[in-house]
């Protein structure tokens, strides 16, 4: 062999191929996407006039409809995300528990309780709204369950997580002292999940207020409901005084959990 | 000896606020009850028309599949051109929003840009744009292309305001010039988490283009609405089982590619170690 300068390489030939073969799919993708979609170029030259169409209808902003309707919806926006959390935590609980492998050493049930975790999380919380409409009818109930069932995903899998990230020590001290299950659980597990348990709720709240907005769009109760019959009206001034309230409760929902948190945590 | 158990301070002090704040979680559990409406006697009705529903959803109806495919299709190309057009415009409005390379006069308006693509839900945006650009593919593309310049670009101007500045530093030091010290000095810092988030935002984008339909912006959404407003149960079955197994397939590349850029796998490895070494997706939603 003649030793000549050693070239150095990053990477392998099959991690160049592997990467290689990504772009070409990115590209392969963009490509053909671009040639079957269906755009419409009609629509699209009036675009300017329609967007200045609709902020001459959006403005004067129409405040006194807050008065009743709105005010009532956005009420109700922030019942279904905050019962909807609360419901999403108590069923989350058990979950998780099961999914955390040092609580529950037996691998089928972890699997289980992970399959529930992903397929909650793999339903947009639309549909899970139009499965609670399809069930119990339009309104808030079908938003608060939907809420819910979307979030047990999310809070499970995460507190899962942390239950498992627990240091042993403590409740090996527990258990060697003859603590019962429940002891251990309320003195060994839940001081080291506990933050992690509050920053979750409260991030998912967050989220959830964002959500629960749209919920309404499809009969599932909120301000998506109001939204939706001023916009079935083209009662834009209506549209632009909801779209305000909306923007209103998401900062101050999230200034509320910023508070909190740099209080509780 | 229980006498002597019984001196003993408790060893876990017993406080009053927690079962104060757990009452009023339970009345405030009973008053947004008594607001919305939501009583026991509803659930009922309603567990006893679960049943009704339930059977009209099973078993699915996959004989109009050609709408079906059509639908998912349309989703796809909004997700892959929404996800491409949003990452290219979300670059550099990072880059100019972060606060430790850019003057305050480029990052704050960047900044502001970045808040304001976040503060809708997607499919509110994407009513504003069925507005603007009419019913069709179109509007659902650039509704989720503001949502991805939204969480792109506030990730990424975190990841760079995150950066070891010794580099940067390195890289001037030898009289680089601006584009060559991004080029050097910022993006191999950030690009390991530049691809989790933007697979991760292809996925969200990917779940958001299934919905957007509802509002007429394109997609399978709204194939999926008018089915259930027909109340044509069956193939709404069908729609939603190929909506999952869509996002999930999604969700399978995302960590393949995940796998290859982060944990430099081969193509090989990837079936071998298949979930072992995969990373975990940035946490947010949608």
């Amino acid at each position: 062999m003649i030793e000549g300068p050693r070239r150095w390489k990053r990477f392998t030939f099959g991690q160049r191929l592997a990467r290689f073969v990504v772009y070409l799919v990115i590209v392969a993708a963009i490509v053909v996407s671009l040639q079957t979609i269906e755009v419409i170029p009609e629509f699209l030259y009036d675009a300017p006039e329609q967007v200045a169409d609709l902020f001459a209808r959006m403005w004067p902003i129409d405040w006194e409809h807050y008065q009743g309707p709105v005010h009532e919806a956005l009420l109700e926006t922030i019942h279904i995300a905050s019962l909807g959390t609360i419901l999403a935590l108590l069923l989350a609980l058990p979950v998780g528990i099961l999914a955390a492998h040092n609580l529950v050493p037996f691998t089928p049930i972890n699997l289980l309780a992970k399959l529930i975790l992903v397929s909650s999380r793999s339903v947009n919380s639309l549909v899970w709204a139009l499965l609670f409409v399809g069930i119990f009818g339009p309104g808030a109930l079908a938003g608060t369950l939907a809420i819910a069932f979307r979030s047990i995903g999310f809070v499970g899998k995460l507190f899962g997580e942390a239950l498992e990230e627990a240091q042993p020590g403590p409740i090996e001290a527990l258990s060697a002292a003859g603590a019962p299950w429940t002891s251990r659980m309320t003195y060994g597990f839940w001081p080291q999940v506990k933050p992690a348990f509050w920053s979750i709720a409260l991030f998912r709240w967050d989220i959830n207020v964002r959500e629960s907005a749209v919920l309404g769009l499809v009969g599932a109760g909120g301000i998506g409901m109001v939204l939706d019959s001023a916009l079935n009206l083209f009662q834009w001034d209506r549209v632009a005084l909801i779209l305000v309230a909306i923007v209103a409760v998401v900062v101050l929902a999230e200034i509320v959990v910023t508070q909190i948190r740099r209080h509780l945590i | 000896m229980s006498a002597t158990v019984a001196k003993l301070p408790p060893a876990f002090e017993r406080r009053w606020w927690p079962r104060l704040a757990a009452l009023a979680l339970v009345v405030y559990i009973v008053y947004a009850c008594g607001q919305m409406e939501i009583s026991w006697q509803r659930i009922e009705v309603g567990l006893d028309n679960a049943h009704r529903f339930f059977s009209r959803l099973f078993p699915p109806n996959f004989t109009r599949w050609e709408l079906l495919v059509k639908g998912l299709g349309e989703s796809l190309q909004i997700a892959v051109l929404a996800s491409v057009l949003g990452i290219f415009l979300a670059l550099p409005l990072g880059l100019a929003a972060s606060r430790n390379l850019m003057p305050p006069w480029l990052s704050w308006p960047a900044r502001a840009i970045v808040v304001a693509a976040r503060s809708f839900h997607p499919v509110i945006v994407a009513i504003l744009f069925v507005k603007a650009v009419g019913f069709g593919a179109l509007a659902g593309i650039l509704a989720l292309t503001v949502a991805s310049i939204g969480f792109i670009g506030k990730l990424f101007t975190e990841a760079i305001e995150e950066i070891s500045p010794k580099q940067v530093e390195a890289v001037r030091a030898t009289g680089a010039p601006f584009f060559s010290m991004i080029a050097f000095g910022v993006l191999p810092q950030v690009f390991s988490r530049f691809i989790g988030f933007a697979t991760y935002q292809l996925d969200s984008n990917l779940r958001n283009s299934t919905m957007v339909g509802i509002v007429g912006a394109g997609g399978i959404g709204g194939t999926l609405f008018a089915a259930f407003q027909r109340f044509d149960y069956d193939y709404v079955c069908a729609i939603l089982i190929s909506i999952i197994s869509l996002i999930m397939v999604g969700e399978l590349l995302a960590m393949a590619v995940r796998a290859i850029f982060i944990d430099n796998a081969t193509l090989s490895n990837l079936f071998r170690r298949r979930g072992a070494r995969i990373r975990e997706s940035h946490v947010d939603d949608d």
